[in-house]
C-alpha cells in the first residue's frame, strides 16, 4: 500500500508503523505514523467528537 | 388540562434557523427573504496556544494553524441536514443540530499542536458559532478527520435546551 509521506509516496513494507487510540468520555480518536530511519514521515488523526455539551439551559420569566 | 410556563422547544430550533428576529440586525443578503439559502459554515483549527472559547464573536486567524495544504479559514462544513427539535416534558426540550458529514483536512502538514476545531458562519460575517476541543494533535503529511457525533437530542455536536 502506498502511503504518503513526506518524502513522496512511499510502500509502507519500507516503513515503521506505528499507531495509537485515545478513548474518554469526549472523544474517540485513533492516529497512525509511518517512520522512516527514525524520522516521523506521516501521521494522520481520526477524531469521532463524542458527546458535546449542552449550550445554554433556557428558563422564562415568571411574570407577575 | 394544566397550563406549563417554558420557553417554546420550537424556538430554539428555529433560532438557529434564523427565523426570528428580535432586535434590529445587519445580515449578508440570503437572496429571498421568503426562500433564504443555507449560510455557509467553516471549520477552523487553532493551536494549543489559542484562546478560543466562549467570548470568540468571530472567526480570525489569530492562533489558527498553518501548514502545507491548511488554507486559513479552515475548510466548509457539509451542511445537508437543518436543525430541529425534540420536547421531552412540557418544560423541558432540545433543539439540536450536527454536521451532516465528517470535517476532513485532507494532506496536510500541521507541526505545531492544535486541539480545537471553531465553527464559524461564513456567510454572516465569519460569525462564531461554537467552539470544540480534543486531544491535542500534530499531522504529517496526512488527514485530519473530525467524525461527528450521532445527531440526536443528547449527542448532537450542537445543541439548545430549556431544563
Amino acid at each position: 500500500m502506498l502511503v504518503t509521506t513526506t518524502k513522496g509516496d512511499m510502500d509502507d513494507s519500507l516503513l515503521e508503523k506505528r499507531e495509537g487510540t485515545v478513548d474518554n468520555d469526549n472523544e474517540l480518536t485513533t492516529w497512525i505514523e509511518y517512520w522512516l530511519d527514525g524520522e516521523l514521515v506521516h501521521r494522520s488523526a481520526h477524531v469521532t467528537l463524542k458527546k458535546m455539551p449542552v449550550f445554554g439551559g433556557g428558563e422564562t420569566q415568571v411574570i407577575g | 388540562m394544566a397550563n406549563t410556563q417554558s420557553m417554546c422547544t420550537s424556538f430554539m430550533s428555529e433560532l438557529m434557523l434564523g427565523q426570528h428576529q428580535l432586535g434590529t440586525s445587519t445580515l449578508v443578503s440570503r437572496t429571498s427573504l421568503t426562500a433564504p439559502t443555507t449560510d455557509t459554515v467553516k471549520a477552523a483549527l487553532f493551536l494549543t496556544s489559542a484562546t478560543i472559547n466562549a467570548a470568540t464573536t468571530v472567526y480570525a486567524a489569530t492562533g489558527e494553524v498553518s501548514g502545507t495544504g491548511y488554507t486559513a479559514g479552515g475548510v466548509t462544513v457539509t451542511n445537508a441536514t437543518a436543525p430541529t427539535s425534540t420536547n421531552s416534558s412540557a418544560t423541558a426540550g432540545v433543539a439540536y443540530w450536527t454536521p451532516s458529514a465528517s470535517i476532513t483536512y485532507t494532506t496536510v502538514t500541521l507541526t505545531t499542536a492544535f486541539d480545537t476545531v471553531l465553527l464559524y458562519n461564513f456567510t454572516q460575517s465569519l460569525k462564531a458559532i461554537s467552539v470544540h476541543t480534543f486531544g491535542s494533535q500534530t499531522i504529517t503529511a496526512g488527514t485530519f478527520t473530525l467524525t461527528m457525533p450521532t445527531n440526536n437530542t443528547s449527542t448532537a455536536l450542537l445543541r439548545l435546551a430549556t431544563t
